[in-house]
């Protein structure tokens, strides 16, 4: 692999806090090398911000690994950026080149207000989680784990929803800013486990409904969550989810 | 849970439109069964004989104002999470680049209606209220298309009423085909989406449901279109 | 100051059961009554703050990430050992616990380390239960894999993300308590200091990331589950904002700090490419199960590794233990890796780096599936075909996470490779409850000096977090508050914490006021540069010497220099992480002072001037089987205390892998 180096034009959102107004600001950023991921050119910017006497961007980063679902910034047009299967700490500066302008944005939706610059606010994820996203067993109440055996090909299914890092893209992502993908990932994950049986039909009831208080938008089947999901989290997710709303909704007694 | 909470949730609404969406399917595929009967060009008997039968049928007639019922609320449905859907994001991007993730009439089935709903009130006007309401109430000129007898009967000469509109009227021809065109593409999303609403969406089946979908929305609308083309060239007449 | 371990008298195994018979209990209806405060919420933080709410106490978590979801803890990748036996391979919570105390080189409590292997089994239930989807095998039971070397198969895990589905089910716990009511969440929220009323932890000072304002918050016990602070180091494979702040003013409290030179540098990491670096990324432990790991035999070598005839290669860790061959612990293949790089054999542009080779794994893997279909003319192109895919079934998401970050292809070119900081075995010295040597005040999961000793095993710390929260503080903590039942909710108006929060805030107007010319993170680069070099994979005492000094400086230059922009009151990241960096380089002398007075080699710690001749560490029991537990006196000022440690049934050997 060639590396290189590149001087960028970077417009960045900056915004101060929840109640101003924003504005794209555009920045020069020199020598930035290949091999560096895009939150290093970030780090590189910022400590260049700093010493000219600039306030520093804010950007929500943790792992810096693709796991903890943190970093959330809308590059050139499209959430976690150009490459796919990616979340924005994994991007890499070759997927650039020398003389490019970087459009970078944070999430856009009601529900994912900005705190500033480019963070934005997901606690709207942890209270769908709350509506339901759980299998109510206190500690100590447990089983032996090998009680149940559970159908290998559910368990994976059940993995690959569960794989979900929760950082928004497919709500960044949807032209309606709908969160089907993500809520749809938590009920499947539960209702492809028999442990999650007990409360399957309260739960998808419930996250459903949460979800809608949230503002989120309705879901119209673009798959476009599913096309920039870092972790690939299927549609059929979301199907599942649809199929379970129903069947709950007609078997409610009241 | 109430039916109401139901219907006001994401997914009731989803699944609301899927339904009536996926009978507007099944009944669109009635309507080109029988319109395509014109292209046997024996003068519209055929086409005619089963036109008589669709206004006649008491089963036919209530299916019809069900049929109504869906479509309003298949269009109403449509409008508000048309909206609602565009309040979601208050303060757009700058920069988006949706075709690298998502089909662009996957996210323009609004606008597609919209076009579709234009063009079916013209549609409407033109074939619909005189069949209806021209013999009764003169809500349209039926000068021409009279009464013909079939079965010694009078019935609506529908087909004389298509070469009216078509035959020398290539601007109507051209908003048709558009409209259709639009149709075209509103069930290219809708047909295989309607499934994955309702939760179908398997590994193995999908791909097919996916295929059917295409294979259904191209030869309908091909059907459709040909219709005032072939009367406009006057391939049929 | 006395300070007591308080391990329960009577057999090994049955000190547990004992403690568990005999310890006090608080009732309902006082638990409701009864305040507790959690700080951080990866697998410790949030398995303690579910299980106690779930227990009926009432709970505050805070973390300073966006969710409680995002905890650390979520990165870890390989798996959580277990004591199940599931595969009737001979293993029992005996072997977990010999061999736990034993990877640790003796230097971790037997007590303890035996605990942690009885309640390893209801971890992977209680898992179970919350739906946390392990790996299974096509009857539908759990699936085990061997992992760091162990004899037995006792590592359940879900694919290469473990710590998330671990994490992401003690999360779903935790939120299920906030939703009941039971916990109230505080994210984006920040632990400042202890607030200390008498000899007592009472609650907690903690910053607002968002709008800057400070609170305070009461509790009748401060729970610190703050994870550890490898980032100390500047570059680790910890996340960016993982810290020591809350263990450290902690400390500064009075909580005597345990082994803090206990570091363990991991063998698999993907290496440095430049000053920019800003973390590392680790390539999960399970990849040396099928890589070999080599270097050129001759110095200097440019060709491409593929280029490089076999006889030319130095398979250095299967010449140096050829019974563990590429399976020694880490601390072993680390400083392997060490060597041959300070020899100058190392790979890549910066020649700090090995080559992890998978081509052997994939011939063979392709051999056996060729056998498998009854192919024995197999082509060795249609060989490698076939085993590429077997590896990437195995290894597929590490092998494309590896590609995205270095543009290079696994399957075709090696693996380039090299240690980095991953672990901290040190942390708050804890007794057998986890109470800190303050009374009220408990320590958790990697943030306690912990039962790895000094040196964990792979797939020991989920299980040591989890165990800490689900199993053992449910427990110990109620001997604490069943005593505390008539002390009423104490109001944040009390002098202690207002005193508190206006030192709180005078340090930081002071770090505001500085308005220097270095940024934060240059000061942070820069002690990470000592500690790597000095306090790294080996020490030495003058090595030591010059970092204390030179950190003492750095202290000086920092606190006089350093520039944070922007304001108090709102989002202000620069301000964080100064509070932060000001932490870790207090911290960091104090790592020197420790590895400077521990005069052997144990574990993660290696000290050149004791060595055997080859090259091994070597350990002085006679001298250094304790706990060095460090007493905060003053600036640049500790008073070592030593826990001796007794081993009753395990007893020191020299570790060897040969």
């Amino acid at each position: 692999m060639e590396h290189y180096k590149m001087n960028l034009t970077l417009k960045v959102w900056r915004q101060k806090n929840n109640q101003s107004e924003g504005s794209l600001e555009t920045y020069q950023v020199k020598d930035i090398s290949s091999e560096m991921s895009f939150l290093e050119m970030f780090d590189v910017l910022n400590e260049q911000l700093i010493l000219t006497g600039d306030l520093p961007i804010a950007f929500d980063h943790d792992c810096r690994e693709g796991i903890c679902g943190m970093c959330s910034m809308h590059i050139n047009g499209r959430a976690h950026g150009p490459w796919t299967s990616n979340t924005t700490c994994q991007l890499h500066m070759r997927a650039f080149k020398d003389g490019d302008t970087i459009v970078v944005e944070p999430w856009r939706s009601k529900a994912f207000p900005v705190i500033k610059d480019l963070m934005v606010d997901r606690s709207a994820f942890d209270r769908v989680i709350q509506a339901g996203g759980f299998i109510s067993v206190n500690t100590g109440n447990a089983v032996d784990a090998n009680c149940l055996p559970i159908d290998k090909k559910n368990a994976d299914d059940a993995f690959m929803a569960a794989s979900c890092i929760g950082c928004g893209a497919c709500v960044a992502t949807c032209v309606n800013s709908s969160a089907m993908l993500f809520v749809s990932a938590k009920v499947s994950q539960l209702a492809l486990l028999p442990q999650g049986a007990p409360e399957r039909e309260s739960r998808v009831l419930n996250m459903v409904a949460q979800m809608d208080k949230e503002n989120f938008g309705n879901c119209t089947n673009t798959y476009a969550c599913e096309a920039e999901c870092p972790k690939g989290i299927s549609v059929a997710n979301i199907a599942r989810m649809n199929k379970e709303y129903l069947h709950a909704s007609l078997n409610t007694e009241s | 849970m109430t039916s109401k909470q139901f219907f006001a949730s994401s997914i009731g609404k989803k699944i609301t439109m899927g339904l009536t969406g996926f009978f507007l399917i099944s009944f669109l595929i009635v309507h080109c069964a029988i319109n395509a009967m014109i292209f046997f060009n024996d003068g519209g008997q055929t086409f005619n004989h089963w036109g008589h039968f669709m206004g006649s049928n008491l089963i036919i007639r209530t299916a019809e104002i069900g049929l109504f019922v869906f479509l309003l609320i298949h269009i109403i449905q449509g409008l508000l999470l048309w909206k609602q859907n565009r309040t979601a994001r208050p303060v757009k991007y700058i920069v988006t680049k949706p075709n690298e993730n998502s089909k662009w009439y996957s996210r323009s089935m609004g606008l597609l209606g919209t076009l579709i709903l234009i063009f079916l009130i013209l549609h409407l006007y033109h074939f619909w209220t005189p069949s209806r309401f021209g013999g009764i109430a003169d809500v349209h000129s039926l000068e021409e298309t009279t009464l013909t007898d079939y079965n010694n009967q009078p019935v609506h000469d529908l087909f004389k009423e298509m070469l009216l509109v078509f035959q020398n009227n290539l601007l109507v021809v051209v908003i048709y085909v558009l409209g259709v065109i639009s149709l075209c593409w509103h069930l290219l999303h809708g047909f295989q989406s309607a499934f994955q609403t309702f939760g179908l969406n398997h590994k193995k089946y999908t791909p097919l449901i996916k295929l059917l979908g295409v294979g259904y929305s191209i030869i309908i609308c091909l059907l459709f279109a040909m219709m005032p083309i072939a009367i406009y060239l006057h391939w049929i007449g | 100051m006395a300070f007591d371990s308080k391990i329960p008298k009577g057999e090994m195994n049955e000190k547990w059961n004992d403690y568990k018979g005999h310890v006090k209990l608080v009732n309902p209806a006082n638990k409701r009554k009864l305040e507790v405060i959690v700080v951080g919420t990866g697998l410790a933080g949030a398995s303690a703050a579910a299980s106690l709410g779930e227990m009926g106490y009432k709970v505050k978590a805070f973390c300073f990430q966006d969710s409680p979801r995002r905890a650390h803890s979520i990165a870890a990748q390989g798996g959580i050992n277990a004591a199940k036996n599931y595969q009737n391979d001979g293993d029992s919570v005996f072997r977990l616990f010999y061999d736990t105390v034993k990877g640790g080189d003796y230097r971790s409590r037997e007590a303890n380390v035996h605990r942690l292997a009885e309640v390893s089994t209801s971890i992977i239930d209680q898992c179970v239960a919350q739906g946390v989807p392990f790996a299974r095998e096509y009857g539908g039971l759990l699936s085990n894999r061997s992992f760091g070397g162990t004899q037995v198969q006792r590592t359940f895990y879900a694919a290469g993300q473990t710590g998330q589905q671990l994490l992401l089910g003690a999360y779903s716990a935790l939120e299920r308590q906030v939703a009941l009511g039971n916990v109230t969440m505080y994210a984006r929220h920040e632990m400042q200091d202890v607030v200390m009323i008498e000899d007592r932890a009472r609650g907690i000072i903690a910053r607002n990331l968002v709008t800057g304002e400070l609170e305070k918050h009461f509790g009748h016990a401060v729970l610190l589950c703050s994870g550890g602070y490898g980032n100390v180091f500047y570059l680790s494979t910890n996340a960016m904002g993982s810290n020591v702040t809350a263990a450290w003013k902690a400390h500064k409290k009075g909580a005597f700090f345990g082994n803090p030179c206990f570091t363990q540098i991991h063998p698999t990491c993907i290496p440095v490419s430049g000053d920019y670096q800003s973390k590392l990324t680790l390539m999960s432990e399970s990849l040396r199960n099928d890589g070999r790991i080599w270097v050129p035999k001759n110095k200097g070598e440019n060709r491409k590794p593929v280029d490089i005839p076999e006889e030319e290669r130095d398979y250095y860790l299967e010449r140096r233990y050829p019974a563990f061959g590429n399976l020694v612990p880490r601390d072993v293949a680390s400083r392997a890796s060490k060597e041959r790089c300070d020899e100058g054999y190392g790979v890549g542009t910066t020649k700090l780096a090995v080559y992890l080779d998978f081509a052997d794994a994939i011939l063979r893997y392709g051999k056996i599936e060729a056998g498998k279909m009854g192919d024995h003319s197999a082509t060795e192109e249609a060989l490698i075909k076939l085993g590429k895919d077997v590896v990437k079934e195995k290894y597929g998401n590490l092998f494309a996470m590896y590609e995205k970050i270095t543009g290079e292809n696994p399957y075709d070119m090696p693996m380039r490779i090299y240690p980095a900081v991953h672990y901290v075995m040190g942390g708050l010295w804890v007794d057998y409850e986890l109470q800190t040597t303050v009374k009220g005040l408990y320590a958790l999961g990697e943030a306690n000096f912990s039962e790895h000793g000094a040196n964990r095993l792979g797939a020991s710390a989920l299980m040591q977090g989890l165990a800490d929260g689900y199993f053992v503080i449910p427990y110990t903590l109620g001997n604490y508050l069943a005593d505390e039942i008539r002390t009423a909710s104490i109001s944040t108006d009390h002098p202690a914490f207002i005193d508190a929060e206006k030192a709180v805030n005078d340090r930081i107007q002071t770090l505001m006021n500085i308005k220097g010319k270095q940024t934060v993170e240059s000061f942070h680069k820069r002690l990470g540069l000592i500690m790597w070099d000095k306090c790294g994979m080996a020490r030495n005492e003058k090595g030591l010497n010059e970092a204390i000094a030179q950190i003492q400086a750095l202290k000086k230059e920092f606190w006089s220099d350093v520039r944070i922009p922007g304001e108090v009151n709102g989002m202000n990241p620069e301000l964080d992480k100064a509070g932060r960096v000001a932490d870790f380089i207090e911290l960091g002398e104090l790592m020197c002072k420790d590895a400077l007075v521990r005069n052997e080699s144990c574990g993660g710690h290696f000290r050149e001037e004791y060595q055997t001749e080859d090259g091994e560490a070597k350990r002085d029991d006679e001298n250094f089987s304790f706990v060095s537990a460090w007493e905060y006196m003053g600036e640049s000022d500790w008073k070592l205390n030593k826990e001796e440690l007794k081993f009753e049934i395990v007893k020191p050997t020299q570790r060897s892998y040969k």
